[in-house]
């Protein structure tokens, strides 16, 4: 489970609007809006356009931000699950 | 002439668009909307002279039809990546896969629910990754739901948790019990894939599922709508392959829908003025009735002609069940309604 | 269809069929200042009719229909033949209309500028709209607005307002008996009374109001203000408008457009004056 690969969209797909606290998506693909809060919008942006699992988007979110304990397993955990949840909304794809 | 006609004439070409009264809009517009033609239209007449408000409307109908193609490419998307990890493949039917494909037909067209074909022996494990991927049961009537497995030629209905959106699974194009029995398996073999990777029906299978949709499996609701799509498509194939219409015919023979496909196409010819080639340019007994069921619309956009409607009702589950059945099937649903 | 009328508001362009002559007769009568353009064709058709040909004189009840319709939607007694023609106006315009986006809400204009008033009926939007376009503002509509994707303004949708139970003496007070329509007793939702809305208001439909403030009401409570984030008045708009999701990318820009660059407030009010005070508060701070 933690080692499974995501892919984030291809650049153009998302339209990403800070509302305060909230950050509006809109995923021309799917003609969806998504409501997210942190990290979220920070995860969508550390993917990059290279497929990642939870371990090296830990990695670079620690390069990207003051990430404590980047290399801890909690993190690799949180960040499983906030993948598996991307993918749910269409967000991030299995790569 | 009745609204209905006119837009008949309007989609064919056979009547421009300069010269229609205010109220003809109305009866034109309404009609169309009842047979969900109208961003159809609103594609066909995209350079006509128009009123100022029926070219802003027109203009309205386009963009809407673009935002629901993209969803309905979604859907199709979201099945695959629900699908494809566990080697279930499918192919893409009726509007989604029009739109797939970029055949014109998909210009302006409504798509309601996602609708795909897949393998009578894959469809167990294709309920179960659906529904782990956010799929949930419509909640069906108990009596609705055996008919459903036993019977017809799909799931029960399935939608989406979060996007709300229908997926029909589909193993054959027409139900189990129907006289005819089209051959489901030729038809993934010989699947072709479109542009973006998702597989369809090949040209030849494609007319007939749609003569099949048309004219095999139902009342003749959305008739206008559905011949529509026929007519498109076979003159798109035809213009891109000289032999198209000799494999249509082989290709029906093969499916047992000979009859429905050589009808959609007399149809196409008498309402969409198809050009059709020798062999398909008979005239038969039977075909006014369907035109006149298929026009059988007000100029306020109702349905006329009750006793008509009716009897084609009663035609198309004659065609789908044996009579001890539909007697039972019909006395059910009375019953309950 | 036996009876028909047109009635055109704002951009939209109705024609209403009945098979019944009173509620077309009660239609003319309340739309009989509003302009009208027999030459143009219609974008939205409603339909009053009865399920049976035998129901239109034994127990008349009227079935709600048009473009679209409602499955299994329980029919009105033909007395309440006029809010059935209004239910199939609001219902046309929000399944069908998508060239701009709809916002269930009230709005008023003042100086080129809009306040949007966003609200479930009951939260007193109606009655707050109507009482504010009785003063120095302008009535923009009571149950819809509409923000134009391309520019961001609000356009008015100025329907007769639906005054519900103690609004109706509330307005009656204050205008010309001749800008009421019939009273409508016993309603599913309480008695109605339909109000005219006023000339000017009627003359100036087509002009559109740069947004202003977007406030979401609540009658009832002791008088005060809440400023609202803009994730939060975003969600809540989504939820108030009926065409968003169709209207796909413009949708979503205009609604993010909207949402940043309009103060928007949560406001409580005991009675209508503190409700109105509130409205002129924040607006000449919001002018500020």
């Amino acid at each position: 489970m933690a080692d499974r690969l995501y892919r984030a969209p291809a650049a153009g797909a998302l339209r990403i609007e800070p509302l305060g606290d909230l950050t509006a998506i809109f995923d021309r693909r799917s003609m969806q809006t998504h409501l997210v809060v942190a990290p979220m919008p920070e995860i969508i942006a550390a993917m990059g356009d290279t497929p990642c699992d939870a371990a090296m988007l830990a990695e670079r979110l620690a390069a990207m931000f003051d990430l404590a304990d980047a290399g801890d397993d909690d993190v690799a955990a949180v960040l499983c699950e906030r993948l598996a949840e991307l993918a749910a909304l269409g967000l991030a794809a299995a790569a | 002439m009745s609204a209905v006609r006119t837009l008949v004439d309007l989609l064919a070409g056979r009547r421009g668009a300069d010269g229609l009264a205010p109220r003809d809009w109305d009866g034109v517009i309404g009609a169309a909307r009842a047979e969900a033609l109208l961003a159809t239209l609103a594609h066909r007449l995209a350079d006509a002279a128009l009123p100022p408000s029926v070219a802003a409307l027109f203009a309205d109908q386009r963009a809407a039809a673009a935002v629901a193609r993209a969803q309905a490419l979604w859907e199709a998307e979201m099945a695959r990546r629900a699908l494809a990890p566990e080697g279930i493949a499918f192919v893409l039917l009726k509007g989604t896969a029009y739109a797939a494909a970029a055949l014109s037909c998909a210009e302006g067209r409504q798509i309601g629910d996602l609708d795909i074909l897949v393998g009578w022996h894959d469809i167990g494990r294709a309920e179960n990754e659906l529904i782990e991927a956010g799929w949930e049961w419509v909640k069906p009537d108990p009596y609705d739901d055996a008919y459903y497995r036993e019977h017809m030629h799909e799931l029960p209905p399935l939608i989406h948790k979060a996007r709300d959106r229908m997926i029909d699974v589909h193993h054959t194009i027409l139900p189990r019990t129907h006289r005819v029995t089209p051959d489901a398996l030729a038809m993934i073999g010989d699947a072709v894939v479109a542009d973006g990777g998702f597989a369809v029906l090949c040209p030849s299978d494609m007319a007939c599922h749609c003569a099949a949709h048309l004219l095999a499996d139902g009342d003749l609701q959305g008739g206008l709508r559905n011949l529509w799509d026929f007519h498109c498509l076979t003159r798109d194939f035809a213009a891109a392959d000289a032999g198209f219409w000799g494999e249509l015919d082989a290709r029906a023979a093969l499916h047992g829908l000979r009859a429905p496909v050589q009808r959609a196409a007399r149809l196409a010819r008498d309402l969409y003025g198809a050009a059709l080639p020798p062999g398909w340019n008979r005239n038969a007994a039977g075909d006014g009735w369907f035109v006149r069921r298929l026009l059988a619309r007000d100029d306020w956009g109702r349905p006329t002609h009750f006793a008509l409607q009716q009897a084609f009702y009663i035609r198309s589950h004659w065609l789908r069940m044996p009579p001890v059945m539909l007697a039972k099937h019909l006395w059910t649903k009375w019953r309950k309604s | 269809m036996r009876h028909s009328t047109r009635i055109a508001v704002g951009p939209v362009q109705f024609r209403i069929g009945s098979d019944w002559r009173a509620p077309i007769d009660a239609l003319d009568r309340l739309y009989a200042g509003y302009p009208k353009d027999m030459a143009r064709p219609a974008d939205a058709t409603v339909r009053l009719f009865a399920a049976r040909p035998w129901r239109r004189w034994l127990r008349p009840s009227v079935h709600i229909g048009g473009d679209f319709i409602v499955p299994d939607a329980l029919p009105l007694p033909l007395s309440m033949g006029l809010l059935a023609a209004e239910m199939g106006m609001n219902l046309q315009v929000a399944l069908g209309w998508r060239r701009h986006m709809l916002l269930h809400a009230s709005a008023v204009a003042r100086d080129g500028r809009a306040v949007i008033l966003s609200g479930e009926s009951g939260s007193g939007k109606s009655t707050l709209a109507a009482l504010l376009g009785e003063g120095a503002w302008r009535l923009m509509g009571d149950e819809f607005t509409l923000i134009e994707p391309a520019s961001g303004d609000a356009l008015g949708f100025p329907r007769a307002v639906s005054l519900k139970n103690a609004a109706i003496a509330e307005m009656a007070a204050r205008v010309d008996p001749a800008r009421l329509g019939p009273l409508l007793a016993g309603t599913p939702k309480g008695d109605i009374r339909h109000l005219i809305p006023r000339a000017d208001a009627i003359a100036a439909m087509h002009e559109p109001a740069r947004p202003a403030l977007i406030l979401f009401p609540r009658f009832g409570g002791a008088a005060a203000i809440e400023p609202m984030a803009p994730g939060e008045v975003f969600v809540r708009l989504t939820e108030a408008s009926t065409n968003y999701v169709a209207l796909g990318e413009a949708g979503f820009a205009a609604l993010t457009r909207l949402v940043r660059e309009t103060p928007a407030f949560g406001i409580s009010y005991p009675d209508s004056a503190a409700g109105m005070a509130l409205v002129e508060q924040l607006w000449a701070e919001a002018a500020r």
